[in-house]
């Protein structure tokens, strides 16, 4: 199997929130600005690789019927996990990423990922697919809340471009993520041909 | 190896046994992570309570509790309380700040300890209302001022978008001067004011009939 294929998969093929069109929710919700967007990517990220790795190191002694609630525990305890240490130890992140990583339990890419290739492969391959999904996710992301805050605001990364007084406020809004998400689609679709 | 059956023996085990592995794990990094994570909130409210009294040496005394819950720290700058939204309503739940009064009532600063409100909206709430931004409470007396939003018939402006925020962090600006109001032991009359400000926000839920008022005294 060709490595550097599964970790280029995530990021262009199967591109989380242009192609699979999963874990909406978080999308549409945190990317209200570029590095919101990108902070969620990344937390999410690390939560993906960890938790495909633990679930392809287990999946053989996972019976099949129980399987999706086996694979919630495993993800939850590792974002709660996730949570306690970065707010004893890195209070800063806290403050900007602390409300995105609760969420992070109830993403379906999470859980798409943990039975779609984790419970299928091995352990190596499945830190390399939660790497690329979540590099993939990270720049889709990223790349919204930069449309939405620009349009939005006028800033892209906290940088003022024009002034904010001619932005359109709907595009900070949840409306204007549905459009700016819609048309951000068609164009990576249009691209990728 | 081969992958274990669906027998009802193998389901039970394997749920039991990653329950009470995740559920250990979660009981160890807690009880490694409690110590620091009470070292950094205790750290953030004395710092806050520096903040918002504008004196970074003051010496944090213990906090006296008013009726409602809100903590009082009474200095020789002034005032700190910590209170919570009465009505908790606000957009996330759980809307905790600090306010630092003069010793007249004037507010000095504000500081949000704990919130839950959505990112780039309700989430402004810690710059919005600071000195030299659109909503600037700085300097305002809860118990002269009109502290709701100018939708209310306030004297703030509220944050785009986050309306419910707004009402509910000055609901909590209110209940922070309503406690300290009693602290300081002001004469009736002052706290008679601050009492009727206090009522105020609850009228939100007989919103017609407040708008209703509203327009009677513009009337006028």
């Amino acid at each position: 199997m060709n490595y550097f294929k599964i970790l280029l998969n995530g990021i262009v093929k199967e591109n989380p929130t242009f192609v699979l069109l999963l874990g909406m929710c978080p999308t549409l919700g945190t990317t209200s600005s570029a590095i919101n967007g990108m902070s969620m990517g990344l937390a999410t990220m690390a939560v993906l690789i960890c938790s495909n790795f633990l679930i392809s190191c287990v999946k053989k002694i996972i019976p099949d019927m129980v399987r999706i609630p086996s694979f919630i525990v495993i993800i939850a305890s590792l974002v709660t996990v996730l949570q306690m240490l970065i707010k004893a130890y890195a209070p800063d992140v806290d403050k900007n990423l602390g409300l995105f990583i609760p969420l992070i339990v109830v993403n379906c890419i999470i859980l798409g990922r943990a039975e779609a290739f984790a419970a299928k492969n091995n352990p190596f391959a499945s830190i390399l697919d939660g790497i690329g999904i979540g590099l993939g996710f990270t720049i889709a992301l990223t790349l919204l809340g930069c449309v939405r805050e620009l349009l939005g605001t006028g800033h892209a990364f906290g940088f003022e471009l024009f002034s904010e007084n001619y932005g359109a406020l709907v595009f900070v809004l949840a409306p204007g993520a549905f459009i700016a998400l819609g048309y951000l689609i068609a164009i990576v679709n249009k691209l990728r041909g | 190896m081969k992958k274990l059956q669906s027998t009802w023996y193998n389901m039970v085990a394997v749920l039991t046994v990653i329950s009470v592995i995740a559920a250990s794990v979660l009981a160890y990094v807690n009880s490694v992570t409690e110590g620091p994570i009470a070292e950094i909130n205790q750290k953030n409210l004395e710092d806050g309570i520096r903040k918002v009294l504008g004196d970074d040496k003051v010496a944090i005394p213990e906090p006296e509790t008013a009726e409602d819950g809100s903590l009082i720290y009474r200095t020789e700058k002034g005032f700190a309380v910590q209170a919570k939204d009465p009505q908790n309503a606000s957009f996330g739940g759980d809307l905790t700040i600090l306010v630092g009064f003069d010793v007249e009532g004037n507010i000095k600063g504000y500081t949000i300890l704990k919130t839950n409100e959505t990112p780039g909206l309700g989430a402004k709430a810690g710059d919005w209302f600071q000195q030299g931004s659109k909503g600037c409470i700085i300097g305002l007396n809860p118990s002269k001022n009109n502290l709701t939003v100018s939708k209310d018939g306030g004297e703030v402006d509220a944050i785009t978008a986050s309306t419910i925020t707004s009402r509910s962090f000055l609901r909590a600006v209110n209940a922070a001067a309503h406690a300290a109001c009693f602290s300081v032991s002001a004469d009736a009359t002052t706290c008679a004011t601050k009492q009727q400000h206090m009522d105020k926000p609850e009228m939100n839920e007989d919103i017609e009939e407040l708008k209703f008022d509203k327009t009677k005294t513009l009337n006028k």
